[in-house]
């Protein structure tokens, strides 16, 4: 276990580096650069400026320099946000965009497993149609538009919660994005509970456990349930380094300072220290969400062995 | 020899669009993307013969150049430059639909091919084309996504299109890859291959004429979710600023520019939003619905 762990975290590194001299490529292919505004530059100035960008340099130089610095971690300071290194402006936007994040998976979980369940217990009932033509819904309606007519609704009708503002994570403000989040995964979840659910009840040693007269609930709750989780277990490790990276349409929304909203900004502002800076810190914490559910999967299901 | 397949692919073939008509969901989605496409395709004609309005006509008259509520000239009203929305909803509906559909097929092609020749190859090659499948896989695309276009496009309308058909395309051939290998790998040892290779039929003929058509039960069911799943890709871009420029529109840039007045104008989110979220509803079941249809093992007992 241990040396599976190790081995895969060592194997993240070249998977970073990959992510990131892709974008790296992307930024110097693209025409331009970041100082070119709407007025062209006088030669002197703009000399200037890429000497002090270490752009006048051949680009293995610039290069080499760009992988060391994310192999120290440091990717420098902002362009754009002047004199703001860019770690501090990661670990200014990642807990907004993670608690954010949390909170709604979270909540995607409860409400999720639990409709999922009934379901499949209640498999063909009313129930379980109903809640699986909700969770289509769920699926199929955009965040951009589920937050809006939520705003729409709670905020500009019944002024119940601010439409668009961040005070912090346990205020008013924090509910109107956390639920637009998590609807969408709601849905998946119930889906994929339900499915998982109705394969394992389907299975033998389930028979054999209502052939020995255990009750109903034991079977399912005790029997079933670690089998039938599992499809949401493999469904975490994305879902969860997607959330807590910032989903940049929801910050958008909700005009939340989370990691996302920084990362559409520095494209759009061809920043590029920030651009590679949350390219990298992403990356990791995708691959390292993954590795968890990884292991995860040994304590669930005993068969599964490093 | 190939006529006793053909014949036994048909009848499965038939069997399953008799369960697909009986899945009221499914054909309820139909019906709905139908209609849909058939309003995208000659909605804007008609909406011009009747009031003059397309989807860039902005009014010559400064009174008009304002929002109006939806009324029987303007069925969803209009936008803040006096746009029949209307209109507007069509071209994003014809846009949205087309960016869903050719990504898919784009995607198609890649993934079939790319599928096909790892699964029929095997050994080495097969091992490394899937190797360096494992590896974009775990890159976090949306974010190469975004970099590429915002760095890339935002020059012109169709340029900016076209960009948005390769990156949606290349994001989402990787499954279909997977899928088509498998299917491949599990086919290519029967004995009808084994049969055609004993006749000499040369390698590619092998795989286009054989293989390839056999895979295509999942890899149908996989393109029908896929559409749904490009276009909502599609209106993120869009409403991020990304996707679709205006005068050009798409259910997302529609959604973008009506989320800033949602507390004066409403219906220049809810109209789009609504719509968008009906067709990728419909597209939905229609997956769903072909999914049980063709694999009924893992239809519902």
């Amino acid at each position: 276990m241990l040396r599976f762990v190790v081995r895969r975290l060592l194997s993240t590194i070249p998977m970073v580096l990959v992510v990131v001299s892709l974008t790296w490529g992307l930024i110097r292919l693209a025409p331009g650069s970041f100082y070119t505004g709407e007025k062209a530059l006088p030669p002197a100035i703009e000399q200037n400026l890429r000497a002090k960008y270490g752009l006048d340099k051949p680009w293995y130089v610039q290069y080499g320099k760009m992988i060391s610095n994310t192999a120290r971690l440091d990717f420098g300071s902002s362009l754009k946000y002047e004199g703001q290194p860019v770690n501090a402006i990661l670990w200014r936007a990642f807990p907004v965009s993670a608690m954010v994040g949390l909170l709604a998976y979270s909540l995607s979980l409860l409400v999720g497993i639990t409709s999922g369940l009934f379901a499949a217990v209640r498999h063909n009932s009313k129930w379980d149609y109903s809640s699986m033509t909700l969770s289509m819904l769920g699926i199929s309606v955009p965040t951009f538009v589920l937050g809006p007519i939520l705003v729409l609704f709670f905020s500009l009708t019944l002024y119940w919660f601010p439409p668009a503002r961040w005070d912090g994570f346990a205020t008013r403000s924090a509910v109107l994005p956390v639920l637009t989040l998590s609807v969408i995964y709601m849905a998946y979840i119930a889906r994929l509970t339900r499915s998982g659910m109705l394969e394992v009840l389907r299975s033998d040693y389930i028979r054999t456990a209502r052939a020995k007269g255990l009750s109903e609930t034991a079977i399912v709750l005790k029997h079933a349930f670690r089998g039938g989780i599992i499809p949401v277990v493999s469904l975490t490790g994305p879902a969860l380094a997607g959330l807590i990276t910032g989903t940049v349409v929801v910050e958008r929304i909700f005009v939340l300072p989370g990691l996302g909203t920084y990362f559409l900004n520095a494209n759009l502002n061809r920043d590029e220290p920030l651009i590679l800076g949350i390219v990298a810190f992403i990356s990791i914490t995708i691959l390292v969400c993954n590795l968890l559910v990884d292991v995860a999967y040994a304590f669930i299901d005993p068969r599964i062995r490093y | 020899m190939s006529t006793p397949e053909l014949i036994a692919g048909n009848s499965l073939f038939h069997q399953a669009m008799r369960r697909l008509v009986r899945n009221r969901l499914a054909v309820f989605g139909m019906v709905i993307v139908g209609i849909i496409a058939l309003a995208a395709i000659f909605g804007p004609a008609i909406i011009f013969r009747a009031t003059g309005y397309t989807y860039d006509y902005i009014p010559a008259d400064s009174n008009l150049v304002k929002s109006f509520a939806p009324s029987w000239m303007h069925p969803m009203g209009t936008d803040n430059e006096g746009r029949d929305l209307l209109a507007r909803v069509l071209l994003g509906g014809r846009i949205s639909l087309m960016v869903g559909i050719i990504s898919t097929v784009v995607s198609l092609l890649i993934g079939v091919a790319y599928g096909a020749t790892a699964g029929y190859a095997g050994g080495k090659l097969d091992e490394l084309m899937m190797r360096i499948v494992d590896v974009l896989f775990a890159i976090p695309y949306m974010m190469v996504v975004i970099v590429l276009l915002a760095l890339f496009g935002r020059h012109t309308a169709l340029g900016q299109l076209f960009l948005l058909f390769i990156a949606l395309g290349a994001v989402s051939w990787l499954t279909m890859a997977r899928i088509v290998r498998g299917q491949v790998i599990s086919l290519k040892n029967q004995e009808f291959i084994l049969a055609a290779r004993a006749t000499g039929v040369p390698k590619w003929k092998i795989v286009l004429r054989h293989l390839v058509p056999n895979t295509l039960g999942p890899v149908i069911v996989y393109a029908t979710l896929e559409v749904p799943a490009v276009m909502l890709l599609e209106a993120f871009l869009s409403f991020l600023g990304l996707g679709v420029q205006a005068p050009l529109a798409s259910w997302g840039s529609l959604a973008s520019e009506g989320i800033q007045n949602i507390a004066v104008f409403p219906w220049q989110l809810i109209f789009p939003g609504v719509t968008m979220a009906l067709t990728l509803f419909s597209l939905n079941f229609i997956g769903d619905g072909l999914r049980d249809a063709l694999d009924p093992q893992t239809k519902r007992s």
